[in-house]
């Protein structure tokens, strides 16, 4: 989690899970996050376990978020924005299943 | 004049003479340069605006807002003015994903770059490429190092550089190496109190740095370096001779357990700021076919090159910590002499006339890089930071794959860690290795008792950074690709149709 050394000047309103939030304009979406005290913005596909940013730098990939409806979005090279919509990733995205034609196909 | 500012992909233009990849000291330098000697330039640069992490949103802040930043940063001002003054393409806010060198199947000779902007995937050609990929964080794997939380101390500076934002306290900085301490005191003076130091250097290099001692006594970072170590000792709480750490939490952060020769220890923490060096950011170059080597004194691959900047692959240059780790300052000099090389080789500029301002730039650069051989050998990381002896730490954050996994694919067999990686999927992940490729080669060099420089990395191929299949599908389809998909050439394959048609 992070703190601001100084007050709001220009903000941005955004939601995150929708939960409506605040942030500086400029600021990128994984900062923005961790200064309105979001340490969690996903879990892992594998073992589900909570992760946040780690290198703000681009490099880790632990910030995928969906933005807008676009999964897998490196939340500390995007830029927060006004009514960006922002969705934390549990675990592994599912396919949608085909429907079950009665026949009793396994493959 | 002032840089065309591109923002979609349409807006590029198909060709330039020289393409330079990241926008940080070195980027910005190789700019300037190329554009005042007449080239048509292109800068691609993943962050939202140029100064790369060094130098992150120099062109928007300013001393009175942000005082705690020091002088070193303030000097890439004049940097990044000269650079917004040119006449390049700057691009933000771009993935770069593929490399193709200069070669057989190249059209015209060229290098072929695929870029990612705004959703939309796009090929582009240039006589030239340099290289400014920077470095990343060396990876730091410890028990706990994936809890939220945790974050790299360049992380923690690139927040408080981009946004004027500091971790919540207690704060523990763990690990080695001058950006501890530089973070630490740029912490202080932006008023952060409770912060602990755990410096995991291992006191028994001291003696080793010795040698290197005349030399970063005429450094240009000696004084900083002191004036650092005297601040931080005076007014953070620093503990020496760390031998292991263990990050401690359920689903957050809580606490770091740590062994001195004194035995365990555990401190209360809510963030925890992990830092072991600086390596070079080398997957760019690696897809790209760049040879790679092992630099013995920096533990890490780097891109092999010549003293110019040029790869082993056509075309294309490094400049910057991407090509080793030599400070901004050297960065600077190295994009400027790489993009008169570049300029040199393409026949922009006349060879003959570049000779004596290349002898000069690399005097410089000497003068930059005095005293870096002191520093590499004084906090070369710990053998337990490298090479993690709990078998439960993960090493692949992507793929959650464990030291004692990696130790048991290890004794299978396995030739290399190529191999390795097609067994337990370690380095398959998103980050594509950048977060596991040298603990992978360290465990596997300290398993076999030989050197990492024997064990060799990860292969990387394109894309290097996850793209979009509906953007590559959407990308022009050369003639070559569809013979590539459909084994028949395209112009005979429409006559074909055009026939049936006609029947």
């Amino acid at each position: 989690m992070l703190n601001r050394l100084r007050d709001l000047r220009d903000p941005v309103h955004f939601s995150f899970d929708g939960v409506p939030m605040q942030a500086e304009r400029g600021d990128t979406l994984a900062v923005a996050l961790l200064a309105a005290g979001v340490n969690h913005v996903r879990r892992t596909g594998i073992s589900g376990a909570a992760r946040g940013p780690y290198c703000l730098m681009g490099v880790c990939f632990e910030c995928l978020v969906t933005v807008d409806g676009v999964q897998n979005r490196q939340a500390c090279l995007i830029e927060v924005d006004d009514e960006m919509d922002v969705l934390s990733q549990q675990g592994a995205p599912s396919l949608p299943m085909p429907v079950d034609d009665g026949e009793g196909s396994k493959q | 004049m002032s840089h065309r500012h591109v923002s979609t992909a349409d807006s590029l233009l198909a060709f330039y003479d020289l393409l330079i990849i990241g926008a940080g000291p070195a980027g910005m330098a190789a700019a300037i340069e190329a554009t005042r000697a007449g080239a048509r330039v292109v800068i691609l640069d993943e962050n939202p605006r140029p100064g790369g992490q060094i130098y992150r949103e120099i062109t928007r802040n300013v001393p009175a807002h942000r005082p705690y930043l020091g002088p070193d940063y303030w000097k890439g001002k004049a940097l990044a003015e000269a650079f917004t003054g040119t006449n390049a393409d700057y691009v933000p806010g771009a993935t770069v994903w593929s490399m193709e060198s200069q070669g057989e199947g190249v059209e015209k000779g060229n290098c072929v770059v695929g870029i990612s902007l705004g959703g939309v995937a796009r090929m582009i050609e240039a006589s030239a490429v340099i290289l400014a990929t920077g470095a990343i964080e060396r990876p730091m794997p410890i028990p706990g190092w994936t809890l939220p939380g945790v974050l790299t101390a360049g992380a923690a500076q690139i927040a408080l550089k981009s946004a004027g934002v500091v971790p919540q306290g207690p704060i523990v900085l763990a690990g080695c190496g001058p950006l501890l301490y530089l973070l630490a005191t740029q912490l202080l003076d932006a008023g952060v109190s409770n912060m602990t130091l755990l410096d995991t250097s291992d006191p028994n290099r001291r003696l080793a740095a010795l040698r290197h001692l005349p030399g970063f006594l005429v450094s240009p970072y000696l004084l900083k370096g002191l004036t650092l170590l005297l601040k931080a000792k005076r007014s953070i709480h620093i503990v020496s001779g760390i031998r292991s750490l263990a990050i401690v939490g359920k689903e957050d952060v809580e606490g770091v357990r740590f062994t001195t020769a004194r035995g365990h220890e555990t401190v209360s923490a809510n963030s925890v700021l992990l830092h072991q060096g600086v390596i070079p950011a080398i997957n760019l170059a690696s897809a790209a076919g760049c040879a790679l080597k092992w630099n013995e004194v920096q533990r890490t691959f780097q891109p092999a090159s010549d003293e110019v900047g040029c790869t082993s692959a056509r075309g294309i240059y490094v400049a910057g910590d991407g090509a080793g780790i030599g400070g901004a300052l050297a960065a600077e000099v190295s994009g400027r002499i790489a993009a008169i090389t570049a300029l040199s080789n393409i026949g922009t500029v006349a060879q003959h006339a570049v000779v004596g301002k290349l002898k000069r730039l690399r005097h410089e650069r000497r003068r930059y890089l005095r005293g870096r051989a002191f520093l590499d050998v004084l906090y070369a990381p710990q053998q337990e930071f490298l090479t993690p002896s709990d078998p439960q730490t993960i090493v692949c954050r992507c793929e959650e794959i464990t030291a004692g996994q990696v130790r048991d694919a290890i004794a299978l067999g396995p030739p290399g860690p190529n191999q390795l990686k097609t067994f337990i999927r370690c380095g398959m992940g998103p980050c594509q290795g950048r977060l596991c490729a040298t603990t992978v080669t360290e465990i596997m060099a300290g398993e076999r008792g030989t050197n990492p420089s024997e064990i060799g990395t990860y292969r990387l191929r394109s894309p290097v950074k996850p793209v979009r299949l509906a953007e590559l599908a959407r990308l022009p389809h050369r003639p070559s690709a569809l013979m590539a998909v459909t084994g028949r050439d395209p112009v005979d394959h429409h006559t074909t149709n055009k026939e049936t048609h006609h029947d």
